[in-house]
């Protein structure tokens, strides 16, 4: 009995892993796939977890496959450039269990550094592809794809976008339906899994044989899927693009929906060209589909009307395609033709009470130049905090500043800032790389014991594994001891006075020092509320001096005094310890300003 | 876009609610038999940015995202987003606006004053438009955070949704329990309304 339930795509994607059988998910949190691990993590059965990175989850999945489990490995679109080294050799290798690795691309940059297509990592690995446009569809191709993982002897790449991770709509599912792991026998096999180049040289043609076979598979094939209507237009897409092409045209037109992108099917490409009398390629993002289009020598039209960048909708399908003659079923009339200007922006901001905001405050007070890296902390280049020079990429924030120091004028020192989550994922070998090649920069670990930007994942320094068990909580300051750090400066995050004489230190000391900077996230439950503060109005000299800390809870009202929000305020005390008059002080009870 | 497909787009600050409010619309529409389709965007946007969300329904959706000038009533949590959304509506749609106001970073610091005309540029579309307190009313509730609640309420009866399913089953299965009754009344509050 098959019930209608309402599921976002990284759901469709859980539920499918577990459908088939999944023994190991693990991932490193991104938005937008973070949830894959997370809705599977509450599923019985399965062995979930967070690794240290990318490349880590790729790595263990890899060797839970070779014993023979199904694994799904999940990770946002940057998060594959880490986990690049082991796709492509474990190409060559393939697999015993199937194995699926799950990667959200984000076009429009909602939450990312960058736009990157993933699906040229499937063409340039030769690693199959599949992409879904529904969480229907990833339910149904998660599963497809282990089956095919262990049929070709192939790791799997699913590529999901952020309007599919986290859209949501239909899905039937068995209610009664239970988990029965997967499991294949393993058998030593040295020329398989060990790539000397003698096996590696074998294993190549084996790959190419893998993937002809994999696009003979009448299974394989079933999820690309003509839908002819007419014989004037086709067009040829795939993944949510297919949803904005329907969406804007309904059966208007003839379509080719393409489920395996990689390895395209050249013969059904051909055979569905032949159908039509003119040819579209609408795709989201790099001319990946189009290019290929063109290389069989088929005639057809894709970037010249579909804009290489950003987001792609419904409307700016229909409105690009209206220019090549294509009409699409709705005249719409807007309200207004173009969006209000000229009104506040409401970007992202550090929360009230965040442990992060004092270090950023005073790194530009002090005047050093600071390299950022990715996670809540980012926002410490927003003004007015203004506190990032250059930010990349994860675990840059070492690396960068390692560069930046060769060419520092004498006597000055780069700050490198990173998350304690990023510190393990990839920040760690910058420090080393510091101690080996004596630069003379300044790490620091802003410590809030948390995985915070993408919904508080546990990470190796906060003593929990995902499933909540007790393990070892790894501490920044042994760490920087034992790779050859001189001196660890551990500060609390809300002592003004403190990051200053640290920051100062760590200027002009001649030892190698590193700095942490502590307290946990203002969002988890241990984090302790301080009492509200308010603004003593008689003492205050109107200097705005706290609004550089663009603290959320406090404004400035419309006589010019600056106000504090109450509920809004956590009461870490910032605000009083930067004002010069007096003028902040803990709200009396019963009194307001 | 299939014949009668309807798009509701939710707009307003990260931490107010907006995905519950579009999650339980998306269930009750489920549960009518009805084809559907949301989005969300997640992540920076939660750190006090603005936050949108989309449901689309109707008898068979495709697309969970449609672009500006496409949706048929836009629900705003916050007064500002009702004028930095308004472009999504099309021509006589329906905007149902809060009037909370949330400052912004700029306003916060000082770069920047919080729009004084709002309701009256909001006006000036060719828009019906519904302004209520659905703030003021929760707190007469008892609890502010139901503010998404009194808001559904209202979009249920705006929309002629309201006897659609049984509104207060779908809330009730997605609230925790003890906040279960404050919620059925902020919808039920919401609905008498506009």
């Amino acid at each position: 009995m098959q019930q209608k339930v309402i599921l976002s795509g990284n759901e469709g994607v859980a539920r499918g892993a577990w459908e088939a059988g999944v023994g190991m998910g693990i991932g490193y949190p991104g938005t937008p796939s973070t949830e894959i691990v997370e809705t599977l993590a509450k599923m019985e059965g399965p062995m979930v977890a967070w690794a240290v990175n990318e490349k880590v989850a790729l790595e263990q999945a890899y060797g839970a496959c070779v014993t023979g489990l199904r694994s799904l490995v999940t990770m946002k679109h940057v998060g594959l450039n880490v986990a690049a080294d082991p796709l492509f050799t474990t190409a060559y290798m393939g697999v015993n269990g199937g194995l699926v690795i799950a990667v959200a691309d984000d076009p429009g940059m909602h939450s990312s550094q960058n736009e990157q297509d993933n699906r040229w990592y499937a063409l340039h690995a030769k690693v199959p592809m599949l992409e879904p446009s529904s969480s229907r569809e990833c339910r149904d191709f998660t599963r497809l794809a282990f089956e095919l993982s262990e049929r070709h002897d192939v790791p799997f790449l699913l590529r999901l976008v952020t309007r599919v991770s986290h859209s949501r709509g239909v899905v039937e599912i068995d209610p009664a339906a239970e988990y029965r792991r997967r499991s294949r026998s393993y058998e030593r096999n040295v020329p398989k899994y060990v790539v000397l180049p003698a096996h590696a040289r074998a294993r190549r043609v084996a790959l190419e044989e893998n993937l002809k076979r994999l696009l003979a598979d009448p299974e394989a094939r079933v999820v690309n899927r003509m839908e002819i209507t007419g014989s004037e237009v086709g067009i040829i897409t795939s993944g949510a693009s297919y949803n904005y092409v329907k969406e804007a045209f309904g059966d208007r037109y003839s379509v080719l929906k393409l489920g395996l992108v990689y390895p395209l099917d050249g013969e059904l490409i051909r055979e569905f060209a032949a159908k039509v009398q003119r040819l579209y390629v609408v795709e989201e993002l790099d001319p990946y589909l189009e290019t290929h289009v063109q290389a069989l020598g088929v005639t057809c039209e894709g970037k010249k009307c579909i804009s290489p960048f950003f987001e792609l909708n419904p409307q700016a399908v229909a409105t690009s395609l209206a220019k090549a003659g294509l009409e699409p079923l709705e005249q719409l009339e807007p309200a207004t033709a173009e969006p209000v200007t000229g009104i506040p922006a409401r970007p992202p901001i550090l929360c009230a009470g965040c442990p992060h905001r004092a270090f950023f405050y005073l790194a530009r007070r002090e005047k050093v130049m600071v390299v950022g890296d990715i996670g809540c902390y980012t926002l410490g280049a927003m003004p007015p905090l203004d506190g990032i020079d250059v930010s990349a990429c994860m675990g840059g924030g070492f690396s960068i500043a390692l560069g930046i120091s060769t060419n520092l004028p004498e006597g000055e020192k780069v700050f490198g800032v990173l998350g304690d989550s990023t510190f393990y994922h990839s920040g760690i070998t910058g420090a080393v790389d510091a101690v080996f090649n004596r630069r003379p920069i300044v790490p620091v670990v802003l410590d809030n014991r948390s995985t915070a930007m993408t919904g508080h994942q546990e990470n190796p320094g906060t003593g929990r594994t995902l499933d909540g068990e007790p393990t070892v909580m790894q501490d920044p300051e042994r760490i920087f001891l034992a790779v050859g750090f001189d001196r660890v400066l551990v500060v609390n995050a809300y002592d003004l006075e403190g990051i200053r004489n640290t920051i100062r230190d760590a200027k002009v000391s001649r030892d190698r020092v590193a700095i942490i900077v502590k307290a946990p996230c203002r969002l988890l439950k241990e984090s302790r509320r301080g009492p509200a503060r308010e603004v003593v109005r008689d003492n205050c000299a109107k200097c705005k001096n706290c609004l550089r800390l663009g603290c959320p809870a406090l404004s400035l009202d419309e006589e010019g005094y600056p106000a504090i929000d109450p509920l809004a305020c956590a009461g870490c005390g910032l605000c009083e310890q930067v004002c010069r008059h007096q003028a902040v002080r803990v709200q009396e009870k019963g009194v307001t300003s | 876009m299939a014949k009668g497909t309807k798009r509701v787009m939710f707009a307003g600050v990260g931490g107010q609610g907006i995905l519950l409010a579009s999650r339980v619309l998306a269930e009750g529409l489920l549960r009518a038999g009805l084809d559907v389709k949301s989005t969300e965007v997640h992540g920076m946007a939660q750190r006090g940015g603005s936050v949108v969300t989309q449901v689309c329904f109707g008898e068979r959706v495709y697309s969970p995202l449609v672009g500006p000038g496409a949706i048929d009533i836009l629900v705003t949590l916050e007064k500002l987003e009702a004028l930095r959304y308004v472009h999504f509506l099309k021509k006589n749609g329906i905007l149902l606006a809060n009037k909370r106001e949330i400052p912004s970073l700029p306003v916060l610091t000082g770069a920047a004053p919080y729009p004084r005309d709002i309701e009256e540029r909001l006006s000036s579309f060719p828009v019906s438009l519904y302004l209520i307190d659905a703030d003021r009313e929760a707190e007469r509730l008892g609890n502010h955070r139901v503010m998404n609640m009194v808001l559904l309420g209202a979009l249920m009866r705006l929309a002629g949704l309201a006897g659609l399913v049984d509104w207060k089953e779908v809330v009730a299965g997605a609230v925790r329990p003890q906040y279960r009754e404050v919620n059925l009344r902020a919808l039920e509050a919401g609905m008498h309304l506009v």
